[in-house]
């Protein structure tokens, strides 16, 4: 799960981890009083949505007066901002951070990530800061540092001071680094981060290092014992379909294509738009029903997949292994029930319970392909919307 | 000759009165398995589907001499089940449950270093050795016994090729699950190194995804360490970047993990990799014609 910046800042902030003063905003008014509050002359106007390259899209001012973040404010908010995260369609600006401006010294990178190869938290920090870190590993690799951070104690300090002083941050600001650092595993760990980048990091004129930026990302896993991250969630940066999944732990991610696919299993799905695509078709989206799905959850997938207008036929692929296709057969029938079916309908059954769930689509009365492969079913959907 | 399972294994199911590992107990005791017993904390001394149930793994372990274990143990509580498993000593424990904290997993595979046990998954299909061993949540009926070793990070997609493979007459010495997410306990490399070392294994699939660089990896061992052929296929060649795909470690992040990357380190290092998930069986069938070696594993008539 995604948060905003000012979200990420604010809980940076409960952790000891210094973020400059800011508050969010809402509307322009919103935006002056947070500047009159904050009482700086130079103030920055952030928007806030979820998705990096904010500055060179233009979402990103530096305001020397009150005016001035008026103005700024005015044509951030309600603006659609396009990035190369958001995609071509953009994301409209609904929120806006103004933030004290602050002398920058020097600009850093800060990272938190779980190394795969390792499985461990890894901290990494370079002082190709303001960059992003992608392009710096790619092109200068040597200027990156790693520390790969044991579970049991935690990062420690040497570390933290190791990486200070490998990317030449001056010695008298590396104690302030260094507590910055540890700030940021601590969030870091106790609300089971995914990524915790801050980029940049700075130093300032007044001697202080602070987090210019903040991203940071949650193991959805683990909302469940985070709940005050959860309550951080807006809805407004999410495809609705996805939200509506989301409410039936249904993995759902919308695509362009016009195929709608259901299928049991994240490997199988992503294989079920892999070969759509190889006989010539369009996917419209991913979804795996998951394992310990019931009829009803099963129904709603269905639903949400005829809510999508591009879809113009629908193939299910089910592999039955903890999912059991006779409960896969009484979701659609339900689904078809309620809300009616006029698009074509291929269905491939496998697995656990498979003759159960033949049997009652063939005697659900409903206008169904069988397909007898997955690759006998992808072609036969992709003739069938042509 | 069999790779972590076979007809002698014992095997304990933890949170065993859960409804899907009951469905599943049952399905493990039809197809053979031998399950001496249970786990369900506050129901020792009481029996499902004929099997004991008791308190602790430690419990189990003592009364039934159990040396594997399945855990459906919700997410929430599954990296304590492990744990336990762990600290029971049994040789395998095998991780069905989904959607356990990634963070969760680094604190178990730390605690694991240097201890007795193997841990295949979590959120894994299981493990299975064809008519004599069945440990999970695969449909047991689509396995036939026989010479080729699979090895997936999907659940599903294994059930595709071993469903493949059977249909083409050739059967199965063992099928490893490992899993979709991305701190696990076997990988790649381990279940490979075991099918080389395995005398009834003549030849592998390896079912990949997208994210991590697990199938880079496993693919130079194979190039520098394996005597056997070995297909793939990779799943996800159309996913767009930076959306998981329903796996929690099946995410294109940075330009890193995607599928053509991974084909291309495997078709360097010698794996044919299947163009489309319904012709892995073909693929195989097509390396083991020119191994010499599709007579061997034919194991059953078409």
């Amino acid at each position: 799960m995604n948060i905003h910046e000012y979200q990420g800042k604010e809980l940076l902030r409960k952790y000891g981890v210094s973020v400059p003063n800011g508050k969010v905003a809402y509307t322009i008014k919103e935006a002056v009083d947070a500047a009159k509050e904050l009482g700086t002359g130079i103030n920055v106007v952030k928007a806030q949505i979820h998705a990096g390259g904010r500055g060179k899209a233009g979402g990103v001012k530096v305001a020397k007066n009150l005016d001035e973040v008026r103005t700024y404010a005015e044509e951030i908010l309600g603006k659609t901002l396009v990035t190369h995260q958001t995609g071509p369609e953009g994301k409209e600006v609904k929120r806006l951070l103004v933030e004290e401006g602050c002398d920058i010294k020097q600009e850093y990178y800060v990272g938190l990530v779980l190394d795969r190869a390792t499985s461990r938290v890894v901290m990494m920090a370079s002082e190709e800061g303001g960059t992003e870190i992608e392009e710096v590993a790619e092109k200068t690799p040597e200027k990156i540092f790693k520390e790969v951070i044991d579970p049991i104690v935690g990062l420690s300090p040497y570390q933290a001071r190791r990486l200070a002083f490998n990317i030449n941050i001056p010695k008298e600001l590396v104690n302030k680094a260094v507590k910055f650092m540890m700030g940021l595993y601590t969030v870091f760990v106790e609300k089971d981060c995914s990524i915790a980048e801050i980029n940049p990091l700075v130093t300032t004129g007044d001697g202080n290092v602070m987090a210019l930026d903040a991203k940071l990302n949650f193991d959805s896993n683990a909302l469940f014992r985070n709940k005050d991250i959860l309550e951080l969630r807006d809805l407004d940066e999410e495809d609705t379909k996805e939200i509506e999944a989301s409410k039936y732990d249904l993995s759902y991610i919308s695509l362009d294509g016009n195929i709608g696919c259901m299928v049991n299993g994240a490997g199988l799905a992503m294989s079920t738009m892999d070969i759509i695509k190889y006989y010539g078709g369009d996917p419209a989206n991913f979804l795996d029903v998951g394992g310990g799905a019931t009829a009803d959850k099963v129904t709603e997938a269905f639903k949400i997949i005829l809510s999508d207008q591009n879809v113009k036929g629908i193939f299910v692929n089910i592999f039955g292994g903890i999912m059991k296709c006779d409960v896969i057969a009484e979701g659609v029938i339900e689904a078809t029930k309620q809300v009616g079916l006029e698009l074509p309908l291929v269905v491939r059954l496998e697995g656990t319970n498979v003759d159960l769930g033949k049997k009652l689509l063939n005697e659900s009365g409903l206008n169904i392909t069988a397909a007898e492969s997955m690759a006998d079913g992808a072609e036969k959907i992709v003739s069938l919307v042509k | 000759m069999s790779v972590y399972v076979n007809k002698d294994t014992k095997v304990i199911v933890q949170g065993i009165t859960g409804s899907t590992a009951l469905f599943h107990t049952k399905q493990m005791l039809e197809y053979g398995t031998k399950i001496v017993g249970g786990v369900t904390p506050g129901k020792g001394g009481t029996e499902v589907e004929g099997v004991p149930v008791f308190n602790t793994v430690e419990d189990a372990v003592k009364e039934t001499g159990a040396t594997a274990s399945v855990i459906y143990v919700p997410a929430p509580f599954a990296a304590d089940a492990i744990l336990e498993a762990v600290d029971a000593e049994l040789d395998l424990a095998i991780c069905i449950t989904e959607h356990i904290p990634v963070l969760d997993m680094v604190k178990v595979k730390r605690y694991m270093e240097g201890k007795k046990t193997r841990l295949v998954g979590p959120n894994c299909p299981g493990v299975i050795t064809p008519d004599e061993c069945k440990i999970g949540i695969m449909p047991g009926y689509i396995h036939t016994k026989g010479h080729v070793g699979v090895v997936s990070r999907s659940g599903t997609l294994t059930y595709e090729a071993v469903h493949q493979l059977s249909q083409a007459g050739i059967g199965q010495s063992t099928a490893v699950g490992i899993g979709g997410d991305p701190v696990n306990g076997t990988d790649f490399i381990d279940v490979l190194k075991a099918f080389n070392e395995d005398e009834d294994t003549y030849a592998v699939i390896m079912i990949g995804e997208i994210g991590g660089t697990a199938e880079e990896e496993a693919a130079e061992w194979v190039k520098a360490n394996m005597t056997k052929p070995v297909v793939g296929f990779i799943g996800g060649q159309t996913a767009p970047p930076g959306k998981r795909m329903g796996h929690a470690g099946a995410i294109i992040s940075g330009g890193k993990g995607t599928a053509e990357e991974k084909i291309k380190t495997m078709n360097a290092c010698g794996i044919k990799v299947a163009e489309t998930p319904s012709v892995m069986g073909e693929t195989l069938i097509s390396v083991l014609k020119e191994e010499n070696l599709l007579d061997r594993c034919t194991t059953a008539n078409k």
